[in-house]
């Protein structure tokens, strides 16, 4: 018998909620920490940098919309993940984070297409067009709602975390078609300048703060992440310990 | 698996009016298109094919609940569980059942509709043609929200919001392809082509997706 690494044992340690209760408790202070320094930082270079030539100062949405944007992504990915984690490995704490993660990523899909909203208007002229990359945002936003509602519709959060974890995964497929969709298709939505084969080719006075409110972004999204897994594992601990006084009350009357 | 085939097909052609709704759902919303926008002719021929595309896609989507539903409540779903042949085969073969019985009256349906919207015979052809490739990815993208309705104590409404987001790459290449059959500068295959690769890999996914799903609910 060959031992687990440090890593593996390190995260099936965690699958103990204690332990994971206890890292939050240490953790989660730093992160917000973090968060709130990094948004200033990055919220100072968003308003100091200058205006584009074009756009004047309606550019400075973008330091809001695109970080929005990959994070909505990023959170379906989180998402997937923990499904894969609840069907394969059957880790006890990833339907609680895919659970957690569903309004998180739902909110920052809808920050993503108001302010896309916001910025469409004064650019391209109009509130929404339906456009590729456009749409299937959309289509995201409808599907985290989905699965919010899946999840609430059954009254055993086990059997629920399995049976959305199939459905994450089927709906896996629409992250490469957002990713995608401004190459595919021939779209009023700008293609990818940041993230692209052969570098970046925004310019470093945008790309400084961009890259800055984005980790503010991340750290944003796992701070409130493990907090809302901690929540959810207080709420099903809440609702065990309720059952149990219901039983002894049942058994004593 | 012919016989389960068969076994399906009969149950849905016996069991009294469960086809037919769909098509009767399916004529009941076109007919209630020119109501709507006003029976301008030369209006309804230009979306006609969008109509009858979004019509049949809101019928198939209304049978989708009942396609293991039933099994669930006459405790047959156990068995086929139990069986040696792989689920996924049994859910591709109550997939296909469940098409015969529902897509495909839509599809014969969609010619006479077509002439109510006023469409001309290329439009006509091009749409039954995609609804005949589209209607198969439907149902088998559905049967993974059929699979999870199992589970619900309430399920319904809730598979079609879970399913029509899924279906919308459907849709939107099955229109664009009639209209490419229309409008003369646009080739009709490209579209055409990628409906029915969408057909084959929902074809995959959608039965193992509602395989699992089935596994899981029935704790």
């Amino acid at each position: 018998m060959s031992e687990p690494s440090l890593a593996i044992r390190k995260f099936s340690d965690l699958a103990n909620p204690t332990r994971f209760l206890a890292l939050v408790a240490t953790v989660w202070p730093w992160l917000a920490g973090l968060t709130l320094c990094l948004f200033a930082v990055g919220l100072y270079l968003s308003f100091t940098t200058t205006g584009d030539y074009q756009q004047g100062e309606t550019v400075r949405i973008m330091y809001v919309h695109v970080p929005a944007a990959w994070l909505s992504m990023m959170c379906y990915t989180v998402m997937a993940l923990s499904a894969l984690g609840t069907l394969v490995w059957r880790h006890p704490l990833a339907d609680v984070s895919a659970k957690a993660a569903a309004p998180i990523g739902a909110g920052f899909t809808l920050v993503a297409l108001i302010t896309g909203s916001l910025w469409g208007k004064p650019m391209w002229g109009t509130w929404w067009v339906w456009d590729a990359r456009l749409t299937s945002v959309f289509v995201l936003f409808l599907m985290y709602l989905g699965l919010i509602a899946l999840n609430r519709a059954m009254d055993d959060p086990t059997r629920a975390a399995k049976v959305s974890a199939v459905l994450i995964l089927v709906g896996f497929v629409n992250i490469p078609i957002i990713k995608f969709s401004v190459e595919w298709w021939n779209t009023l939505h700008q293609p990818a300048s940041v993230v692209r084969m052969g570098g970046p080719t925004i310019d470093p006075e945008f790309l400084w703060p961009l890259l800055v409110m984005a980790i503010a972004f991340s750290m944003l999204f796992f701070t409130l992440h493990i907090l809302a897994m901690r929540n959810e594992i207080l709420r099903r601990r809440i609702a065990v310990l309720r059952r149990h006084a219901a039983r002894s009350a049942g058994d004593a009357a | 698996m012919i016989a389960l085939l068969a076994r399906d097909l009969k149950l849905s052609v016996r069991a009294g009016g469960g086809a037919l709704i769909g098509v009767l759902f399916f004529m009941t919303v076109v007919a209630v298109i020119p109501f709507g926008v006003g029976p301008d002719l030369n209006l309804l021929a230009r979306i006609g094919p969008a109509i009858l595309w979004i019509g049949a896609l809101l019928a198939s989507l209304l049978g989708l609940d009942r396609l293991f539903q039933a099994e669930r409540e006459d405790g047959s779903l156990d068995l086929i569980l139990m069986q040696e042949t792989p689920l996924v085969l049994t859910v591709f073969v109550k997939c296909v059942a469940h098409w015969i019985t529902t897509g495909l009256p839509l599809v014969i349906a969609s010619p006479l509709l077509g002439l109510f919207m006023n469409m001309d015979e290329v439009a006509i052809g091009a749409t039954t043609l995609t609804l005949l490739a589209g209607t198969p990815a439907i149902t088998f993208i559905g049967a993974a929200g059929a699979g999870i309705a199992v589970a619900l104590p309430r399920g319904g409404l809730l598979v079609s919001i879970l399913v029509l987001p899924l279906a919308i790459p459907v849709l939107i290449f099955g229109v664009s392809a009639v209209y490419a059959a229309i409008q003369e500068p646009a080739p009709f295959l490209p579209p055409f082509l990628i409906l029915v690769a969408l057909n084959l890999f929902f074809a995959v996914i959608g039965p193992v997706a509602a395989a699992a799903a089935l596994r899981l609910s029935s704790d």
